[in-house]
């Protein structure tokens, strides 16, 4: 008889994962919690990194919240509209070969690094750069006008990838739904528009779904698009952290805003859970 | 043509002018012959990719990267790969939590994960180092890599590695043999996007990381001292580098599709 027999592997298989994402994952969340319970310096206990949250820096902190979530709204609501036609569009009306050729076109300028390419889209945005000179070519403009730094090209640059990010997964869920549907849906004398409305678009939500979550975990959570395309006007919820660990090493304050900001994607995750199914990402 | 199918075209060529915009700038600015990466463009030289690959820094950082991306990437999938044998083939009681726990860390800000680890490493007395950005980006990567794996174990490899058994193989024989080759195409992609992420990931990077640094921490470093075509010359070199590693990836399981017929 073989020794330990099928199961003994298989017990001890998950082991290695659940310890790793428990040590090196959970336990540093508490320790944050904890840490955002101490003094700064002193690490005694104290709630101040709280209450310091609505009174400290003239609210500055108050307000990094306020419009980390409308920077992230307005990005989450302005990509997927434009993603959504795109997908249906590789979906359906694209022909099998090309839709692979345009899946990977699509994805490809996102092989460029991050880092790089947000601060190419200043470039872009800038006084003498492509946009300006197509807008003065056209007439709409008489004279330049710099679009870099400030919460319109952030918000861009958030969009650029994340219309990438959510035309992939609508796409994924739009592929999935059976022809058949349609199909039954058009010979039951539905129109097209009829067929979209009651029977693709409903089927395509989870896709949609998932698409919006990730899209606001990432954007809500991301440094570098608001601190190379902001130009500092207004200050994110990341860029407060950072600056409180950067400038101040006042980790106890970066721990508070960032339980704050574990909060807020708590709160998202449960807006959204109705139609996430974990299982299935 | 309809106007249906020109509104369908005119909205794809949009998009894709709007993806490749910045991509094609960056591309055409590390050709720069003047100082600054910004318009007008002065002509096309070569001098920027000279500079690159004589900077020292930059080209430590590159291999910095590509280590911390391969041993993190490996160690990522092997750990999300096990998760998903153990997780499909065990049947543990409370499966749907132990799911659900595992992929936890992907509904977290990398910045609070970043945090956190900085924190408990400070606590223990560990230096920051390549090793804890690697650390770093395992937790990351790893619901990433079982989520995928786990997607593709079905009841169809279950049945041959029962044949596997029947035929004397040890569960680690079966394991190693017969499972992981099955799901190879698999865990190379999960392997790959693995990479991706290490590759192009800031924040962490940045937090838990001294003297040795990753590629994207560099060039933040650069970026904040000024504009510099050098940044356009890497930015084109990773571009093209990835490009390249698609072709190849697409090829090798093109040419295993052929040979299955």
């Amino acid at each position: 008889m073989r020794a330990g027999g099928v199961g003994g592997l298989t017990r001890w298989a998950l082991w290695p994962a659940l310890l790793w994402t428990g040590l090196l994952f959970a336990a540093p969340l508490m320790v944050t919690l904890a840490i955002s319970f101490t003094e700064h310096g002193g690490g005694a206990f104290t709630l101040d990194n709280y209450s310091g949250f609505v009174t400290r820096s003239d609210g500055a902190f108050l307000g990094a919240l306020l419009n980390s979530i409308e920077v992230t709204v307005i990005v989450t609501v302005l990509s997927v509209p434009l993603a959504y036609p795109l997908a249906y569009v590789l979906a359906y009306q694209t022909p099998p070969r090309w839709q692979r050729v345009l899946l990977v076109m699509l994805i490809l300028p996102f092989w460029t690094s991050y880092v790089i390419r947000s601060y190419s889209w200043l470039v872009v945005l800038s006084k003498n750069g492509v946009i300006n000179q197509v807008l003065l070519a056209a007439g709409l403009l008489d004279a330049p006008i710099e679009f870099g730094n400030g919460r319109g090209a952030t918000v861009l640059g958030f969009v650029h990838f994340f219309v990438m990010l959510l035309t992939l997964t609508i796409y994924a869920n739009l592929v999935q739904i059976k022809e058949s549907y349609r199909k039954a849906a058009a010979d039951l004398g539905a129109s097209s528009l009829q067929t979209f409305l009651y029977v693709t678009l409903p089927l395509s939500l989870p896709g949609v779904a998932v698409g919006a979550f990730t899209t606001f975990v990432l954007a809500i959570g991301d440094y570098i698009t608001p601190q190379i395309l902001g130009g500092g006007r207004e200050l994110l919820l990341p860029q407060a952290i950072m600056l409180q660990i950067e400038r101040r090493a006042d980790f106890p304050m970066a721990a508070a805003l960032s339980m704050i900001l574990m909060l807020v994607v708590s709160a998202a995750y449960l807006l959204f859970a109705r139609h996430l199914k974990m299982e299935r990402v | 043509m309809k106007p249906r199918e020109l509104v369908v075209i005119l909205y794809l060529t949009l998009a894709i002018v709007f993806i490749f915009l910045p991509v094609a700038i960056l591309v055409q600015y590390s050709f720069q012959d003047g100082l600054v990466p910004v318009p007008p463009f002065r002509g096309f030289s070569l001098r920027w990719y000279e500079k690159m690959l004589a900077n020292r820094k930059l080209m430590e950082a590159l291999g910095n990267s590509v280590v911390v991306g391969g041993v993190s990437s490996f160690a990522a999938v092997t750990l999300g790969f096990l998760a998903a044998y153990g997780l499909a083939r065990g049947r543990p009681r409370h499966a749907g939590r132990l799911q659900f726990g595992l992929m936890a860390p992907l509904t977290v800000p990398y910045i609070i994960i970043g945090l956190g680890l900085l924190s408990t490493f400070g606590a223990l007395g560990i230096d920051r180092s390549l090793l804890t950005v690697g650390i770093g980006h395992v937790v990351i990567n790893l619901p990433l890599c079982f989520a995928i794996v786990y997607s593709q174990l079905g009841e169809h490899q279950a049945n041959i590695e029962r044949a596997a058994h029947d035929l004397g193989a040890s569960d680690l024989q079966a394991l190693l043999l017969v499972t992981a080759p099955m799901l190879w195409p698999t865990l190379l992609a999960a392997f790959f996007i693995s990479f991706t992420l290490s590759w192009d990931e800031f924040v962490i990077a940045f937090l838990l990381s001294r003297f040795d640094v990753t590629l994207p921490v560099v060039m933040w470093n650069m970026l904040n001292s000024g504009l510099n075509p050098q940044l356009n010359a890497v930015g084109t070199l990773v571009f093209a580098t990835s490009i390249g590693l698609v072709v190849l990836v697409a090829m090798l399981l093109m040419s295993r599709g052929g040979r299955r017929g």
